[in-house]
């Protein structure tokens, strides 16, 4: 274990210009990034000084393209947003939409919402831990997480039509019914997943250099998670509290038993620790869920022509990364005024600098792996 | 029954019955160094789809499956593909050392297979310092690396070519020191003699604990050594890009790459030929029936064997586990391995002297 | 005291390696299982499983115009879809048809679909009053030239169904 907090003190003296000091450009195509980030290193040797990301690689402007698009046309574009976890892009947009309308939604419908959210979120975990662990050098785990992944992007397919931009929740509940075979396969997804689980632990977990890479490294404390606005396995992976299905639960997840995991210990392996145990949790929602669709329609009646009052509506939920928020200014016509979205990547993003600063180039990116960053989340 | 030595002996007597001994010697050089460059392409070619095929498996997937019989003429095809490449050098780069690097990657490993015995009494140069021998010329290929390294012009090569240097020069140590476990054992440097001495059982079952303990220490140095996961960091992918052969392309590329995949070879042979008796067959103690049988097998399939075993052990390792870091790296050499090895060696000797080995 | 200090650190020293150990042996034990267990492997071997391979009938692959055995589809030229897609994909080309009792009725001319825009979003099939479009399963669509991409769907010559309105 080397000392960190050393390091840092030294950091901070160092000037970032002159002998000594070095330059480079990780990014924008980088094996590392997962996508067009482009981070600016600054290195003394292998110990990093500054990190400066440049983003804007990949930016579509979909909050300038939704203003232009009616409700109903404006949510397939955020499937693009962040597209591991599209359902519940959708899901936020569809929600903000009938907190305007005042539309009830169809139990059924929320139950439906509810199980394709957590079947997303595991899927997005599963690609995580496969992409964390090929960020720390272990290629194998990669397709290991895909055999599991692939296993819900087939129900998806099967119910949604897409295997990752899906669009299938639309204002007013979801666009069809569950596709026939739908319980039937996410029970034997449920079987796979129990049966292979322990795997994880013996490939990557519990793996000592896994855990010397992971431990002690990136540690963010509570106040930092706080200042820089981190939210989701990363503010949770510090014991601060922020699971928006807990704190403002949508839909029916007040009705549902499921616990916020928190750690305390704020470095990478407590992050680590968090996805793979939300997994869990979600497992267990699916499965509270998958014998109890009610019957009804799977989506209320709504007017062909959705038109919000006039006024400010915001709903946030909880996506793979953390929290989503989705803002809509209206002017009572049939497109959005303005439309904001905050995403989690951007401020998880944020942190990066303080959290590796003084660590050596191995450490950002198994650091910047446990952030979990979705590069077209950050840049929209 | 034919064997390397049978064939080695008939090819020299007709050679010196038809030669004088100058042009006898020219020639068998030339053959000789005919045989290497072909040995070099052909493991370049098995260890390449060898090692896709390990890993695919590992990863649950099929691997290479178009070219050939089963995809084994992929790396064949793959081959082909970098020899028509273009060889570029990036403007900036040090010319003259970016174009030297990998050949002499190329020849530190070809150095290095003078003293392997390859089968019964089949060996290029049986030097009376044949361990010292492997561990001097082995500590070139840093050279090699450092110099693709600097001479690109890359941080990227730059910062993988220091991290092997450092990796390099520690792992050295312990390599040497578990190596040196045997040569105590054995009371020789001539690796022809250390494989003698294992007639009656493999050092690696005759030298109790201390033995298994060298013979780990030294899969871990050599696997750091040339730079495989979970050591990787010259290369490593997902910090680095490429780590030193970053600007690499074409057959320049092709060349450090054979070259890793002839240094793991070579490092498998030596361990082989240290730990696991190099060509002597498997014996267990007085069955006669069991030994005839072993003795049959050629002593060149047990050659290979062993150190396709040792090459699949090496390939096992990287398809499981994630990188160090470079502290953890410099840290696990040199506050694990080499104290290990260095009471290790202590015991070896002890055992030495003692004659406490069978 | 020392001395027991020393044994302390030795054993810890000695129980941190055996774990370390433990565990990486763990991860070869897990892939060596993999390595010798083929019937594990997931790979598809898709240009070769064509024949095999079905792709569920949600999938959302292109949008086609379904023609009956008269050449007769349901379109009635609304333009519902056009106005429900989001990225200017379909656009729907009218034309008066003169009816055998001499009136004039719209109808399609044609619906031109362009494939290089769509992103498969559902909202035109959604929007069909008239069951008149579909998705259909297909998912090679790369062509050499982009202009093959722009479709007409229905087909020449073909006119819509008796009753559809």
């Amino acid at each position: 274990m080397y000392r960190e907090t050393q390091i840092v003190s030294d950091v901070a003296k160092t000037p970032l210009t002159g002998e000594g000091t070095f330059t480079i450009n990780v990014g924008p195509q980088h094996p590392a990034t997962h996508g067009v980030l482009h981070l600016v290193i600054t290195l003394n040797g292998e110990t990093i000084l500054n990190i400066e990301p440049h983003l804007g690689y990949i930016h579509r402007s979909i909050e300038k393209m939704c203003e232009s698009l009616t409700y109903r046309q404006f949510i397939y574009v955020t499937s693009r947003m962040d597209y591991l976890s599209a359902h519940i892009n959708n899901h936020a947009c569809a929600l903000c939409v009938e907190k305007g309308m005042q539309i009830e939604i169809p139990s059924r419908a929320q139950v439906i919402r509810v199980l394709m959210d957590e079947l997303t979120r595991i899927a997005s975990h599963e690609l995580w831990w496969g992409a964390m662990a090929m960020d720390v050098g272990a290629f194998t785990p990669f397709f290991h997480a895909f055999r599991e992944r692939e296993t819900i992007n087939d129900i998806m397919e099967e119910t949604c039509g897409a295997r990752l931009t899906m669009n299938y929740m639309v204002p007013g509940g979801v666009m069809y019914d569950i596709h026939p075979n739908f319980q039937k396969r996410v029970k034997d997804f449920l079987q796979l997943y129990k049966r292979k689980i322990h795997e994880y632990d013996e490939l990557v977990t519990g793996n000592i250099i896994f855990q010397n890479r992971m431990k002690g490294v990136g540690v963010l404390t509570a106040e930092d998670v706080i200042s820089y606005g981190c939210t989701g396995p990363v503010a949770r992976g510090s014991g601060v509290s922020s699971d928006i299905r807990k704190l403002y639960p949508y839909e029916i997840y007040d009705k549902l038993e499921f616990d916020e995991v928190l750690e305390t210990a704020g470095d990478s392996f407590a992050r680590y620790l968090i996805r793979l145990r939300e997994m869990n949790q979600s497992i267990r929602i699916v499965e509270q869920l998958i014998d109890n669709i009610p019957e009804g329609d799977f989506q209320a009646k709504t007017k062909a022509v959705l038109k919000l009052p006039k006024g400010e509506f915001y709903q946030r939920v909880e996506t793979a990364r953390g929290e989503l928020g989705v803002y809509i200014v209206s002017e009572g016509g049939t497109t959005p005024y303005r439309i904001k979205f905050r995403s989690p990547g951007f401020s998880n993003l944020s942190i990066l600098n303080h959290m590796v600063k003084g660590s050596k180039i191995g450490d950002l990116i198994a650091a910047m792996g446990t952030l979990d960053l979705v590069i077209p989340d950050i840049d929209r | 029954m034919w064997s390397f030595s049978k064939i080695a002996n008939i090819i020299h007597e007709w050679l010196s019955q038809t030669f004088n001994v100058t042009w006898t010697t020219i020639i068998e050089m030339v053959i000789a160094g005919v045989a290497v460059i072909s040995l070099f392409a052909v493991l370049g070619l098995v260890l390449v789809i060898m090692e896709r095929k390990v890993s695919a498996w590992m990863q649950i997937r099929l691997g290479p499956n178009r070219v050939g019989p089963k995809g084994l003429l992929q790396s064949l095809a793959d081959t082909l593909k970098l020899l028509v490449k273009e060889g570029m050098t990036p403007n900036g780069a040090d010319k003259f050392l970016f174009n030297l690097a990998p050949f002499i990657a190329m020849m530190v490993a070809m150095l290095l297979l003078a003293p392997i015995a390859f089968a019964k009494d089949f060996q290029l140069w049986d030097l009376n310092i044949g361990v010292l021998y492997v561990s001097a010329i082995s500590s070139i290929s840093v050279i090699s690396i450092l110099m693709a390294g600097w001479a690109s012009n890359n941080k990227y090569s730059l910062l993988g070519a220091m991290r092997s240097g450092a990796q390099i020069v520690s792992y050295e140590l312990s390599a040497g020191l578990s190596v040196l476990a045997i040569v105590v054992l054995t009371g020789s440097l001539q690796l022809s003699e250390i494989v003698n001495s294992q007639a009656n059982g493999w050092w690696i079952f005759k030298g109790h604990i201390p033995a298994i303990i060298a013979f780990i220490t030294f899969i871990i140095a050599v696997t750091a050594e040339t730079n495989r996961a979970p050591f990787d960091l010259a290369e490593a992918e997902s910090e680095l890009t490429a780590g030193f052969h970053t600007e690499y392309s074409g057959m320049k590329f092709a060349l450090f790459f054979l070259a890793e995949y002839a240094n793991v070879f070579i490092v498998c042979a030596i361990g082989a030929t240290l730990f696991l008796g190099g060509w002597m067959p498997f014996h267990i103690g007085n069955w006669n029936g069991f030994n005839n049988i072993m003795d049959w097998i050629p002593s060149s399939v047990w050659f290979f064997g062993k150190t396709f075993f040792l090459i699949f052990l090496i390939m096992w390792f990287r398809w499981t586990f994630p990188r160090l870091r470079i502290d953890q790296l410099l840290n696990l050499e040199w506050k694990y391995l080499l104290p290990i090895s260095m009471v290790n060696i202590l015991l070896v000797t002890a055992m030495a002297i003692l004659k406490w080995h069978f | 005291m020392a001395f027991l200090k020393l044994i302390m650190f030795l054993k810890d020293y000695i129980k941190d390696v055996f774990g370390a150990i433990k565990s990486l042996a763990t991860g070869m034990k897990r892939t060596g299982y993999y390595f010798t267990h083929h019937k594990e492997i997931i790979t598809q071997q898709y240009p070769d499983n064509r024949e095999t391979l079905h792709l569920p009938e949600r999938f959302k692959g292109e949008v086609v115009m379904p023609h009956d055995e008269n050449n007769e589809h349901r379109c009635t030229g609304c333009t519902a879809c056009e106005l429900a897609c989001p990225n200017g994909t379909i656009k729907v080309v009218t034309k008066f048809d003169i009816t055998p009792d001499g009136k004039k009725k719209k109808a399609i001319d044609k619906l031109v679909y362009h494939l290089e825009l769509c992103t498969m979003c559902n909202l035109c099939i959604e929007a069909c009053p008239s069951d008149a479009i579909k998705m259909a399963q297909t998912f090679e669509h790369s062509v050499f030239d982009r202009a093959q991409l722009t479709k007409v769907l229905n087909k020449p010559g073909s006119k819509i169904m008796d009753g559809v309105e």
